[in-house]
């Protein structure tokens, strides 16, 4: 029997993590609102952005923190620059070709690290990275404390940057409506680039936040795709709530699951609740916020 | 001259059985092998746009299922092909009938096939039957009642004869009422629910036979390399593998996988000679399916189709 106390700490845990988990799915949403499209390349992006932290640390001596608002900055230019170069360019808006675009774009980045980093795994060393905090009976990992944190402090700024901007409500009229955004002056091209570099600059923080607790491989990716894909089907497509509540819920079952059903069956709760919710709810928990 | 190199293809098919280089003979095969996968996912890809990122699911079916009936059960690999190709064509039906009754379609038709290999890569991962991750060794006894070939001609002879079927039944798609209503359905399903083709029936029955198809291949590799894990089973670079060969081909057309499985593996063996780095002609894959979306999304065969690609576009505007 399992005790109270591990069921809190896994819960915690979970939760914690789940943190980050809102924050790479915050991206993806965003993509699917605006682009209608799963970006397949959002793992490898990911990726990209651990190893771009990666560097910063190790070569240029940075803390993984200093390092995020540069990952940011550098993601969205890759983002943007990858949407406006190649998946915008050769897809012709056609809605399967750029699905099949990110696939390739993915298998090109995968492969690229491969050549230019080989399969290692790659850790970084802080004076943190091992540091707990007490909170009653439980120990908190001081990096998962912070990343949490910070991962909800972006989604906020990313919620307000849309509600209360104009560009933000520009890239809600495209969602909703291109053609009548047209009508009034947005170029619906550059909005598409635009929110594809935002999706990809959440990443850039992603990846730092989770530089201290985890490691950094050319498939480190596939770790983190697929839950991806689960939290935003499970909190509905486009939508930024949905994300967030859905990082935190798939945060908890992949805890859970870990606890419940073991190391090697427990991944497989995060894949049932992805299939089950796309086949009896795939609008998912909350409807997309147009 | 173009016109005629199916004819050129099976004369180059045919050419290794007079040879007795292994390492001719092996590389025809592992061609033709890619070209068996490709044309499991065109079948209900390519002709019925059904994009699917999680077709190992099928081909780990049917390696698993001939390797486990084989050392389990001591079933002969020959009855555990059609066993294989119904689990397949069950697999298919089942993923199909949820889906498309659930009106799956674009990206989450995708994302629905890429997790279902996902959970069948965790069981396989985890389970007692499948012997988690050690994987399944299959003991070497060549000989044909067996299902194993000392000769490599042996196992590439078969791998030509399945590819064969695989293509038969594509030919067939491209001229039956079943074929026609398929291309139907992908071109534009509200057309066709339309006219009366039943969508989710025609979409399922297509997914199941590219099951069956892909479950084949699926029991040649287990056959052939008489090794099973989850990763080569379910991996998602086997379900990536399939629609590389059937994109760069030429989705939808009868010996575009063909084509593509050969481009694919000339690069892989140029680009071996060249730069010898793991990732290294993977990348160039990737790089290909960009130029091919971006300048040829018929593939290469659709250079050589012009008129009937003309009257698919006809189709397409009207």
């Amino acid at each position: 029997m399992i005790s109270l106390s591990i069921l809190e700490a896994g819960l915690v845990n979970g939760l914690l993590t789940g943190g980050v988990y809102a924050l790479v799915a915050l991206g993806l949403t965003l993509i699917y609102g605006v682009l209608h499209i799963v970006n397949f390349a959002h793992g490898s992006l990911l990726m990209i952005a651990m190893f771009g932290g990666w560097m910063l640390v190790s070569w240029a001596h940075l803390d993984p923190y200093a390092a995020l608002p540069l990952m940011v900055v550098i993601m969205f230019v890759i983002g943007w620059g990858l949407y406006a170069g190649v998946i915008g360019r050769i897809s012709g808006g056609d809605d399967r070709r750029i699905l099949l675009a990110t696939l390739g774009v993915a298998i090109v980045l995968d492969n690229l690290a491969l050549v230019l980093f080989t399969g290692d795994t790659r850790t970084i060393e802080t004076p943190y990275q091992f540091a707990v905090v007490e909170a009653g009976p439980l120990l908190l990992s001081v990096p998962k404390l912070i990343s949490f944190g910070v991962a909800i402090v972006l989604a906020l700024l990313l919620w307000a940057f849309m509600a209360l901007t104009d560009t933000g409500r520009a890239i809600r009229a495209v969602a909703r409506e291109p053609d009548g955004a047209r009508l009034v002056g947005i170029r619906p091209g550059r909005i598409f680039a635009l929110s594809y570099g935002i999706g990809i600059a959440c990443l850039g923080a992603a990846g730092c936040l989770l530089l201290p607790s985890f490691y950094v491989s050319p498939q480190v990716g596939n770790v983190f795709v697929l839950t991806a894909f689960t939290i935003v089907v499970l909190g509905g497509m486009g939508s930024f709530p949905g994300a967030v509540v859905g990082g935190l819920l798939i945060g908890v079952t992949e805890s859970l699951g870990g606890l419940f059903l073991g190391e090697s069956l427990g991944p497989i709760g995060i894949s049932l609740v992805f299939i089950l919710v796309l086949l009896f709810r795939p609008t998912g928990l909350f409807r997309a916020a147009r | 001259m173009l016109r005629y190199w199916p004819i050129l293809a099976v004369v180059a098919a045919l050419l290794p059985f007079a040879s007795s280089s292994q390492f001719l003979v092996n590389l025809a095969m592992l061609t033709a092998f890619s070209a068996l996968l490709g044309q499991g996912w065109n079948i209900a890809c390519g002709f019925g746009g059904l994009t699917s990122f999680g077709h190992a699911v099928f081909f780990g079916i049917g390696a698993y299922a001939v390797a486990i009936m084989q050392t389990r059960f001591g079933i002969n690999p020959w009855l555990g092909l059609p066993a294989a190709a119904i689990l397949g064509a069950a697999a298919g039906a089942v993923l199909g009938a949820a889906a498309f009754r659930a009106g799956l379609r674009g990206s989450y038709f995708a994302l629905v096939t890429l997790a279902f290999a996902e959970v069948f890569r965790i069981l396989a991962n985890s389970l007692d039957i499948t012997k988690g991750g050690l994987g399944i060794l299959i003991p070497l006894h060549p000989s044909l009642p067996n299902f194993q070939f000392a000769d490599r001609r042996g196992a590439y002879a078969l791998v030509l004869v399945l590819l064969a079927v695989a293509m038969g039944i594509a030919a067939w798609l491209r001229r039956s009422r079943f074929g026609a209503r398929l291309v139907a359905v992908r071109e534009n399903e509200d057309a066709a629910a339309a006219l009366g083709i039943p969508l989710v029936r025609t979409k399922t029955q297509a997914l199941a036979l590219s099951g069956a198809v892909t479950a084949t291949a699926g029991v040649l590799y287990a056959q052939m390399f008489l090794y099973v894990d989850p990763n080569i089973a379910f991996g998602a670079e086997r379900s990536v593998e399939m629609l590389l060969v059937a994109m760069i081909g030429g989705a939808g057309t009868v010996w575009g996988p063909v084509l593509g499985a050969i481009v694919l593996h000339l690069i892989q063996d140029t680009a071996r000679m060249l730069i010898d780095t793991p990732g290294f002609a993977p990348m160039l894959y990737g790089a290909i399916l960009l130029a091919i979306i971006a300048f040829l999304p018929n593939g290469i065969a659709g250079l050589r189709l012009p008129r009937r690609r003309s009257a698919r576009e006809e189709v397409r505007r009207a």
